[in-house]
């Protein structure tokens, strides 16, 4: 009764750091709810690993393979999740807020009846009721809600819950997903030059705004994004966006992305209120800027006033030397 | 072809949102309420593809208390044929906002539903799928462009790390990001032709909201922040802090 489903994001059948975050919350609920918490991995065949989500909390993990669900085509793969979730009996589905999971969710939910709460940045119970907290205004304020339904649904924000090794084991499980017939085709996927990781779940972001003068001078923004790692990934501030810079998919802020990543770094960007709202949350926040009375500098842990386009390469450089040993 | 486009009224992104004294709202004196930014994408996009096509009606949906009558004024000055408004409370419970819709959207059969991404307040991105889902129709999230052709609409997704062409099979529901549909402003003979258009208004039916806001409160204040320093010398003190106080390397 008092179980929780993680639904466990893979990509190319291995599963994504996310997962853990998931299943780690997902423990953490079961047991304020007397249960015990499940993972659910769909994907064509292929799929391995997922017995490791046992060491972040899960019991039982349950595996659907599917020649159908080698992409993801949303109806099929909610269909499919429903199916899982119908067939246990679950007092909450925590989902992964990535593109993917905020695509996801919705669906299943529609398709139980039951409603959801998106990319929350807390969730608990007590007394069996599923309590979420989320932002809304873009960051502006956070809302406390009380969920009024089993299962409650819940979308869980990136890089937020802890992935915490509790050194479990989970059963693995194999079943036959039910799986419809697609209504959507996909015709062709173009990558986008440079990292794959989405701004919205990046763990570091490097954010440029139009204190770097010209989108010729990007590769300082790639060279740091680089030295940071492979969790990092690029944002822009609207007015690059506006002025074509930069893709909208970048874009931080009320009307882009809202972020909540370890380490932010606004470079050249002034710090308008509907930029704040979306990465006032960050656990750092660094501001290069050559305005000292630049906005961003409120909020900013950190800042160092000046040109950028002077500042990144020694930047980068010195965070390679430091990250190297 | 026929679009319906669902558009929300919301605080103006500018808004410095402060909460009531009740704890569970905004305080909404003084507050400046605009059509959000993505629903006017989506509404954008309905008139182009008529005006292109030269046939069809834009119609405008909005689930709302009757402040949202100046909301749908708006979307008719832009451009939209007719308005209706489902007359009723909105709550963050985004299921009980699909169904609302899809009592008004069963009725139509219009083959193309239009969505923006995401509304600027709740933010919660579920709506439009919801909608879909309930309806049994094919949905494609986070549309930057499309085209209609005989009995398809093909869309181009930003998806992470790319972009993605998929095809739907009308009649199907789109949610709608920004892309090539910088919306248009409204002309004085817009808002003039806006207030002889149709707007009707119909009692929503509203199911019992299973999300109820307990509390709303600000962002935990952010810690005092210090400047470093000055030029690329400030470098190494910065990348010290980061990695001894901050913890964040
Ligand atoms: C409805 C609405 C929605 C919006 N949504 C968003 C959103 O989602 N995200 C968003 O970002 N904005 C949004 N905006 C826009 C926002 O109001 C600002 O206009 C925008 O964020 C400014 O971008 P910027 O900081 O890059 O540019 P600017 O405000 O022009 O700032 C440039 C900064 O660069 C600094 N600078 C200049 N040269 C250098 C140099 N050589 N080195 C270092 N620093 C330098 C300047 O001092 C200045 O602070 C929205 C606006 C509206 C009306
Ligand atoms: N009350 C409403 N009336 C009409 N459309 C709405 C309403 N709420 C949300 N929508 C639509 O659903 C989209 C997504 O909203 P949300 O799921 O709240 O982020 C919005 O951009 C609107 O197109």
């Amino acid at each position: 009764m008092g179980d929780v489903l993680a639904f466990a994001e893979q990509r190319g059948g291995e599963l994504r750091g996310v997962s853990n975050e998931i299943v780690s919350a997902a423990a953490t609920l079961a047991a304020e709810l007397g249960g015990a918490a499940h993972a659910v991995v769909l994907g064509g065949p292929g799929i391995t690993g997922a017995e490791s989500v046992g060491a972040f909390g899960a019991v039982r993990v349950l595996v659907g393979e599917h020649d159908a669900l080698d992409q993801y085509v949303p109806e099929v793969y909610a269909e499919a999740l429903a199916a899982v979730v119908r067939g246990g009996d679950y007092a909450a589905v925590l989902f992964p807020a990535t593109a993917q999971g905020k695509d996801l969710a919705p669906r299943v939910a529609a398709l139980l009846d039951v409603p959801l709460a998106c990319d929350a940045t807390q969730v608990s119970a007590a007394d069996g009721v599923v309590r979420v907290v989320r932002p809304v205004y873009a960051g502006k304020a956070f809302a406390h809600l009380r969920m009024e339904a089993s299962p409650a649904l819940v979308s869980l924000r990136p890089n937020v819950f802890l992935a915490e090794n509790v050194g479990g084991t989970a059963a693995v499980e194999s079943f036959a997903p039910e799986v419809g017939t697609p209504t959507t085709r996909i015709l062709e996927f173009k990558a986008t030059a440079g990292g794959s990781v989405d701004v919205a779940e990046a763990s570091v972001i490097v954010s440029g705004g139009r204190g770097m003068k010209d989108p010729e001078n990007w590769h300082l923004l790639e060279d740091l994004r680089d030295a940071l790692g492979s969790d990092a990934a690029l944002g822009a501030s609207r007015a690059v966006v506006d002025a074509g810079w930069r893709p909208h998919a970048e874009q931080v802020g009320q009307t882009g992305k809202t972020v909540a990543p370890k380490l932010y770094f606004a470079v050249g960007i002034s710090g308008a209120i509907q930029h704040l709202a979306g990465m006032r949350t960050a656990q750092t926040i660094v501001a290069i800027n050559k305005d000292p009375d630049a906005p961003i500098f409120t909020v900013a842990d950190f800042g160092v006033v000046g040109d950028a386009l002077e500042i990144l390469p020694r930047l980068s450089e010195e965070i390679r030397a430091v990250t190297a040993d | 072809m026929n679009i319906t486009v669902c558009l929300k009224r919301v605080p103006d992104t500018e808004t410095r949102v402060r909460i009531s004294d009740s704890g569970t709202s905004i305080d909404l004196g003084g507050v400046k309420f605009v059509l959000s930014p993505y629903d006017e994408f989506a509404l954008e996009a309905a008139l182009r593809m008529t005006e292109a096509s030269g046939e069809g009606e834009v119609v405008a949906l909005t689930f709302g208390d009757t402040t949202s009558r100046e909301t749908l004024r708006s979307a008719l000055a832009m451009g939209a044929d007719r308005a209706v408004l489902l007359n009723g409370e909105v709550t963050m419970d985004g299921l009980a906002t699909a169904r609302a819709l899809v009592s008004e959207l069963g009725e139509a059969d219009v083959p193309l539903i239009l969505f923006g991404v995401k509304a600027a307040d709740d933010d919660q991105q579920q709506v439009g799928p919801m909608v879909a889902t309930l309806m049994g129709r094919p949905c494609a999230t986070g549309v930057s462009s499309f085209e209609l052709t005989d009995g398809t609409v093909v869309c181009d997704r930003e998806v992470e790390g790319g972009t993605e062409r998929i095809e739907l099979p009308l009649p199907a529901v789109l949610t709608v990001t920004k892309g090539e549909f910088e919306p248009r402003y409204a002309s004085l003979k817009g808002i003039m032709a806006a207030k002889r258009k149709p707007l009707e208004e119909k009692e929503a039916q509203v199911s019992p909201a299973r999300i109820t806001v307990e509390k709303l409160e600000y962002p935990p204040p952010r810690a005092e922040g210090r400047i470093v320093g000055e030029g690329p010398d400030a470098v190494p003190e910065l990348v010290r802090l980061l990695r001894e106080e901050a913890n964040a390397l």
